[in-house]
């Protein structure tokens, strides 16, 4: 069942990934984007993460697409204003990346065999609380010191008199 | 054990539980309607009639549900048809979801095997249900943006913005549950609840997080665009909001959406601050009240009274919706967002913050 729902979620986001890049319509775009992250938080979920399944569905689907559809929303391009996009030579240079990308995962996943399946409990709240406060406390206090300059950066532009 | 027996037992909880849900949310179109009559001393719907009979106005929703099958599907001039197609399903989708979590009643042994009354007990419990219900802030941007409409995006923009502000209050006020619970896993939250505070309170989390619930309600009024919150369709300003172009049976499923965010709202309400199932002083044997008394209850008593104490939970706040929309004004749209930032996020924090504090010393001196 496993690996029939992982190459299940792995072809869907895979496949929205493609989309989100090729549609036309930035509103589509935005779209495809969720299900692709809704496709990946499935995979965390067959990997026993819940806890990163449920963060990766609350702060990436729920909360910074819809940062990117309010923009959308809010410039707002008629759909015979989008600009249209010709082949160049950029375009060339992506498809040729994306080739050597997918070409280089091949070659590494045919040295690597498939890891076992984490313990049930690996991916709980507690599991995943109990490392961050211990083996990874210096990492988790200097992102949060980065997320501190960040809102304070936030603030000092968006404010005109402090 | 039987898988047949498993698919069986999966079906009838989806089954029974989907019903409750839907069967309350038409009930709730009446109440809304006949509590609104009531309060403001009207009568109400009373017109609709099946041979004579108007049972208090109780076909009443049946006759809407008629109505909007039968009506125009219709979509506006210079709408993004696709999107606008979509977004009562992505209103609708994420609100049946919610459902899943929440436990209507205590475990059950059927042909000797244990049944939790559970669509799913998943351990990131409270977590799941705050990323499904997130996600009902799409259907209403796509909605209002896709409408090509004036009061449709302001209702959207509004709403949406709402949504996303007091999800981060209700996300941070119910943390001090999770911490006295020492779970999120909300079967775990309701069995924590069982037990006695002090010997003489039970231990719901109504008492043990005062702060937590009055910021729970007011966030979960917020997320539900409900008076005094309900910015996003301020008749006098917005027509009907993000919705104001849709009919018929699209139109439905946005009012289905909402009704169901509404019960599904006052059943978390009832799991997380009211004991969900448990009934005061209840155990599985019967009543034990505080010095000394206890009355022998049979075990399927028990479990009625459990389910009951559940349903009614649920339908109390299911009524606190009406009453509250009938009685508090609805505030103005600077001050929504200045209570969701300034006042309610601070408490919240400061709420973690004392939890944190008493259940230190409370470990550290054992009292």
């Amino acid at each position: 069942m496993e690996p029939i729902l992982f190459m299940l979620f792995g072809a869907i986001a895979v496949g929205g990934a493609i989309m989100v890049v090729t549609r036309k319509h930035p509103m589509a775009s935005a779209l495809y984007l969720i299900l692709t992250l809704f496709s990946v938080a499935a995979l965390f979920v067959l990997r026993q993460a819940h806890f990163l399944a449920a963060i990766q569905v609350i702060v990436y689907a729920g909360a910074i697409v819809v940062l990117f559809i309010f923009v959308i929303m809010l410039i707002n391009v008629p759909e015979n204003r989008l600009p249209v996009e010709r082949a160049t030579v950029m375009r060339l240079l992506g498809v040729i990346a994306a080739g050597l990308l997918i070409l280089e995962t091949a070659l590494l996943a045919r040295r690597f065999a498939m890891p076992a399946a984490p313990a049930a409990d690996s991916g709980s709240v507690q599991a995943v609380g109990r490392a961050l406060f211990t083996d990874y406390l210096l990492a988790f206090e200097i992102t949060s010191v980065l997320l501190l300059a960040a809102v304070i950066g936030a603030i000092t532009l968006a404010k005109k008199k402090i | 054990m039987n898988p047949l027996f498993d698919i069986a037992v999966s079906v009838a909880r989806i089954a029974v539980f989907f019903a409750f849900v839907f069967g309350l949310v038409v009930v709730m179109t009446w109440v809304e309607r006949k509590g609104a009559a009531y309060i403001q001393d009207r009568r109400g719907p009373n017109r609709a009639s099946i041979m004579g009979v108007t049972l208090f106005g109780m076909f009443h929703p049946l006759a809407d549900a008629l109505k909007f099958l039968f009506k125009e599907d219709f979509i506006p001039d210079g709408a993004h048809r696709l999107f606008y197609q979509l977004a009562p399903m992505f209103a609708l989708a994420p609100a049946i979801l919610t459902m899943a979590v929440v436990p209507f009643g205590p475990p059950v042994t059927i042909a000797g095997k244990q049944v939790a009354l559970h669509i799913a007990d998943l351990n990131v419990g409270i977590l799941y249900l705050f990323a499904v219900s997130g996600m009902a802030v799409y259907g209403i941007v796509l909605a209002g943006w896709s409408s090509n409409s004036k009061y449709p995006l302001l209702g959207g923009l509004r709403s949406s913005a709402q949504m996303i502000s007091y999800e981060v209050s209700m996300g941070l006020s119910v943390v001090g549950i999770l911490m006295v619970f020492q779970s999120v896993q909300l079967s775990a939250i309701v069995r924590g609840q069982g037990e006695l505070l002090f010997g003489i309170l039970p231990r719901w989390g109504v008492f043990v997080q005062p702060l937590g619930f009055i910021l729970f309600v007011t966030a979960l009024y917020a997320e539900a665009n409900r008076t005094p919150f309900d910015l996003p369709e301020g008749e006098s300003e917005l027509v009907a909001g993000y919705h104001t172009e849709y009919a018929s049976f699209k139109f439905s499923m946005f009012m289905m959406a909402e009704y169901i965010h509404l019960v599904v709202g006052a059943a978390v309400l009832a799991t997380l601050f009211f004991g969900g199932w448990q009934f005061p002083y209840l155990g599985d044997s019967g009543f034990a009240f505080p010095g000394g008394i206890s009355v022998a209850v049979p075990a399927w008593a028990v479990f009625l009274l459990r389910i009951g104490s559940f349903v009614g939970k649920t339908l109390f706040f299911c009524w606190l919706y009406v009453w509250v929309r009938w009685t508090i004004p609805r505030f103005r749209y600077d001050q929504v967002m200045r209570l969701g930032w300034k006042v309610m996020l601070p408490l919240a924090l400061a709420n973690i913050f004392v939890t944190g504090i008493v259940l230190l010393l409370i470990d550290r001196g054992g009292f």
